[in-house]
C-alpha cells in the first residue's frame, strides 16, 4: 500500500453499521419506531414500573401498525418479512422498559403466530385483526406450577365432551395473563401420553363485557425480581368450555407446534438481548467518560477501558450470530441448534454486560436512579424464560446424537 | 389545491459535520437522511388535507439534489406525499442559496402549486432563506417561522413566531410558507407507508426540462464565493461566582448584569 499521507486509510468508527440482512425499508421502519419509542414509551418507563404498562400504549402501537409488522394485510397486518420482528424487538428492548418489551413480544411474537400458522380461517379472522389493532391482548400458557422445562409433563387437561372440550388445570408465570382477553393454551387431550398427548387451543378468558369466562380465574398476580412493568399471572381453569373449532393445528401434535413457536420466540429474545445490552453499554460509556477518579475519567483507566472492549466484542458477536441465524430462519430453514445457541449466548452476554455495567458505575450502579440496577434485574430473566440455559444446552448437546 | 413541499437530503444528524477544505463545501459523504425540519412541512400539508377545510388534491414532494436524494423523497412520500419530483443535474453542483432558490423556483413553476411549504432551515446549510428566495422568483407572498396554520374560505390564517409573541397573518394563495418545528409533531410512518413509497410516481427532471439557464446555477452561476474557512473564535471562559453567602452572591450577580446594562 502506498505511504503518501493522502492515501492513508483511517478507520471510521462512526460509519453506518447497517447489517446486510436489513434493507432501507427495515431501517426506515426502525427510525419510525425508534422515534415513537423514545417519545412515547421511554419517558413513561418509571411510571409503568410502578403501575404496569397501560392498555392504551398497546392500542397506540396498533394504530401505528407496529403490532402487525409481519402479518399479511388481509388480517390487518403490514405484510413485512420476519426481520421486522427483530427490528420491533430491538426498538422496544431499547426503550428501557423491559416489561413492556416482554408483554408486547408475548402478544406479537408468541401468542399470535401460532394462530396465524395453525388456526382455521375463522379463528384467524376472529383473533388476528383485533390483536393487530391492539383491541385484544393475548397471552401464551405453557408453564405450570408442576412443569416448566418439562413441557411434556404438563397436567392441564382438555377432555372432549360433544362439540366442546372441557379444560381443567392451572398455569403459572403467564405474562399478560391478568389482563389478557384470550390465551393460546397448551393442554393434554390425552393425559396418558407424554409429547403425543399435547394439543393447543385458543381460549377466551373474558366474555364480551370483559368479565372472566365461567370457570376461569386469576389466582395470583405475581411479584417479580424485575420486569415490573409487566403483569404476570397464575391462572386456574375449572371446567372451562371451548368449542372444538378453537383447536390450533392437530390434536396430539401440540408439542411440535409449540416447539416451532419457541424458535421464533427465542430469536426475538436474542435480538432483544443484543439491543438491551447496547443500551446499557451506551449509558455506561457516557458515565465512564464523565465520572472522574484520581484525576481522570474512569473510562481512561485501562482496567475500565478493557471492560468496554470485552463487552462490545461480546455484544457484536451476539449480534452477528443472531442475525446470521435469523437469516436462515427467515429463508425457511429450521436451524434449531443455532437458534438455541444464539438464545444461550445472548442471554449470558446480556447478564455479563449488566454485571459489568453495574461494576463500572460503582455505588451509583447499585442505586435506582441510574437505572442500571433495573436493567440488571430485567436482564436476568433471559437465562430462564423461553427455555433455560440448561435446556438450551440440552437441545444443543442432543443435536449431536448424544 | 396542490401543495408542493420542498425537501432536502442532508447528512444524518448522527454524522459529525465537516467542511472539505479543498472544495470549501460541506462534506456530504456518509449516512444521509431527510432534513428533519422538512418533516414538519409535510405534516402541515397532511393536516391541511385531512382537516377538510380545503380540498387538497395532491401533495408533491420536491427536491433538488444528487441521485441519492431519491431516498429523501421516498421518506417524504412515506410521511404522506402523493408523488415526488427530483431535479438532478451535474450543472447544479455547487449552487449557492440564490442559485438553488432560482432552480427550485423554475422547477416549481412547472407544477403551478397553490401552496409551497418548506421547513424553517436545513440541518446542514442552515441558511433559513430558501423560502424567501423561491417566493421572490415565483412572485408569491412569503412567510417564515409559521407555527399555526388554519385554512378557511380560500385564505390561510397563520401564526408567525415573532421576537416577542406571535403575528397573526392572513395570506392569499398562492404563497410560499416556511414552517417552524413547533407547528406540529410529524407522524410515525407505518411499514405499509414505507413499503408503498417506492411505488408512488417519481419524476426526474434535468435543468433543461424546466428551463433553467445554465449560467445562473452551479458554482459558476452562484453569486457568492467562499474565500476562506475559519473556526469560530474560542469562547472566553465565563466568570464563576462561588456561592458562599447568598446575599453577597446575589449582589455580585446584579452588579455584573448592571455593568453590562442587562437590567
Ligand atoms: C417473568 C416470567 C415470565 C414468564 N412468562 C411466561 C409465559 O408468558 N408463558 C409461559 O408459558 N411461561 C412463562 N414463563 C415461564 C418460563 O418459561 C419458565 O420459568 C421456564 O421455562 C423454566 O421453567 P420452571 O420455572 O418451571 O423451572 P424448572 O423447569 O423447574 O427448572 C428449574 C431448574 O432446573 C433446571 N432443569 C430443568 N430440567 C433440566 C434438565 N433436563 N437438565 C438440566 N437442568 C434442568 C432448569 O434449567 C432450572 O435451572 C415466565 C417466567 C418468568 C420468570
Amino acid at each position: 500500500m502506498a505511504s503518501a499521507p493522502s492515501s492513508v486509510i483511517k478507520p471510521d468508527h462512526a460509519a453506518s453499521r447497517k447489517h446486510m440482512i436489513f434493507t432501507d425499508e427495515h431501517e426506515a421502519l426502525r427510525e419510525s419506531m425508534q422515534a415513537w419509542v423514545l417519545k412515547e414509551v421511554t419517558p413513561n418507563r418509571h411510571d409503568w414500573e410502578e403501575n404496569y404498562w397501560p392498555d392504551s400504549i398497546l392500542k397506540r402501537a396498533g394504530d401505528l401498525g407496529f403490532l402487525g409488522l409481519c402479518f399479511p394485510e388481509e388480517y390487518g397486518g403490514q405484510g413485512g418479512d420476519y426481520y421486522y420482528s427483530l427490528v420491533r424487538a430491538e426498538c422496544l428492548s431499547y426503550s428501557g422498559c423491559g416489561g413492556l418489551n416482554m408483554g408486547f413480544a408475548v402478544h406479537t411474537d408468541m401468542a399470535t403466530p401460532p394462530i396465524h400458522l395453525l388456526g382455521s380461517e375463522e379463528l384467524k379472522q376472529r383473533y388476528l385483526p383485533a390483536s393487530i389493532a391492539g383491541d385484544k391482548i393475548s397471552c401464551l400458557g405453557i408453564t405450570e406450577p408442576g412443569a416448566g422445562s418439562d413441557v411434556a409433563g404438563i397436567r392441564t387437561t382438555a377432555i372432549r365432551d360433544g362439540d366442546e372440550y372441557v379444560i381443567n388445570g392451572s398455569k403459572t408465570f403467564i405474562t399478560n395473563a391478568p389482563r389478557a382477553d384470550y390465551i393460546v393454551l397448551v393442554t393434554k387431550t390425552d393425559p396418558e401420553k407424554g409429547h403425543d398427548g399435547i394439543t393447543l387451543f385458543v381460549v377466551d378468558l373474558k366474555d364480551d363485557d370483559g368479565n372472566p369466562v365461567p370457570g376461569f380465574s386469576v389466582s395470583a398476580e405475581l411479584e417479580k425480581m424485575g420486569m415490573h412493568a409487566s403483569d404476570t399471572g397464575e391462572i386456574a381453569f375449572e371446567d372451562v368450555r371451548v368449542p372444538v373449532e378453537n383447536m390450533l393445528g392437530e390434536e396430539g401434535k401440540g408439542f411440535y407446534h409449540i416447539s416451532w413457536e419457541l424458535q421464533g420466540e427465542r430469536l426475538v429474545a436474542a435480538a432483544g438481548c443484543v439491543s438491551g445490552a447496547e443500551r446499557m453499554f451506551e449509558r455506561t460509556l457516557e458515565y465512564a467518560l464523565e465520572r472522574e477518579a484520581f484525576g481522570r475519567p474512569i473510562g481512561r483507566f485501562q482496567a475500565i477501558r478493557h471492560k468496554f472492549a470485552e463487552m462490545s466484542t461480546q455484544i457484536e458477536a451476539a449480534k452477528q450470530f443472531t442475525y446470521a441465524t435469523a437469516r436462515r430462519f427467515a429463508n425457511g430453514e429450521y436451524p434449531v441448534r443455532e437458534i438455541s445457541q444464539a438464545k444461550l449466548f445472548t442471554s449470558r452476554m446480556i447478564c455479563d454486560v449488566a454485571d459489568e455495567c453495574i461494576q463500572i458505575h460503582g455505588g451509583y450502579g447499585y442505586m435506582k436512579e441510574y437505572e442500571i440496577e433495573r436493567a440488571y434485574r430485567d436482564a436476568r430473566l433471559n437465562r430462564i424464560g423461553a427455555g433455560t440455559d440448561e435446556i438450551m444446552l440440552e437441545v444443543i448437546g442432543r443435536s449431536y446424537g448424544l | 389545491m396542490k401543495i408542493c413541499c420542498l425537501v432536502k437530503e442532508v447528512p444524518d444528524a448522527a454524522v459529525q459535520k465537516r467542511i472539505n477544505p479543498e472544495t470549501k463545501r460541506l462534506d456530504r459523504s456518509g449516512e444521509k437522511n431527510l432534513n428533519p425540519f422538512d418533516t414538519h412541512a409535510i405534516e402541515a400539508a397532511m393536516q391541511l388535507k385531512e382537516g377538510g377545510d380545503v380540498e387538497v388534491d395532491e401533495i408533491v414532494a420536491v427536491t433538488m439534489g444528487p441521485d441519492s436524494a431519491v431516498r429523501a423523497l421516498h421518506k417524504a412520500v412515506a410521511l404522506g406525499a402523493d408523488r415526488s419530483l427530483h431535479l438532478t443535474d451535474g450543472a447544479l453542483e455547487g449552487s449557492d442559496v440564490a442559485a438553488t432558490g432560482y432552480a427550485l423556483a423554475k422547477l416549481l413553476e412547472s407544477e403551478s402549486p397553490d401552496l409551497v411549504l418548506l421547513g424553517q432551515q436545513s440541518d446542514d446549510g442552515e441558511c433559513y432563506t430558501i423560502g424567501a428566495v423561491v417566493a421572490d422568483h415565483l412572485k408569491m407572498p412569503s412567510l417564515t417561522q409559521v407555527i399555526k396554520m388554519d385554512a378557511a374560505g380560500g385564505k390561510l390564517t397563520l401564526e408567525r413566531q415573532a421576537e416577542y409573541g406571535y403575528d397573526t397573518v392572513e395570506v392569499e394563495l398562492p404563497a410560499v410558507i416556511s414552517v417552524g418545528d413547533a407547528i406540529n409533531e410529524p407522524r410515525y410512518p407505518s411499514l405499509k407507508a414505507i413499503m408503498g413509497a417506492k411505488k408512488k410516481p417519481l419524476d426526474t427532471k434535468s435543468t433543461a426540462d424546466v428551463g433553467i439557464e445554465a449560467d445562473r446555477v452551479g458554482e459558476g452561476g452562484s453569486r457568492t464565493a467562499v474565500l476562506e474557512i475559519n473556526p469560530p473564535p474560542a469562547k472566553e471562559s465565563g466568570e464563576i461566582i462561588e456561592d458562599e453567602d447568598t446575599n453577597e452572591t446575589v449582589e455580585k450577580i446584579v452588579a455584573w448584569l448592571d455593568e453590562r446594562k442587562l437590567i
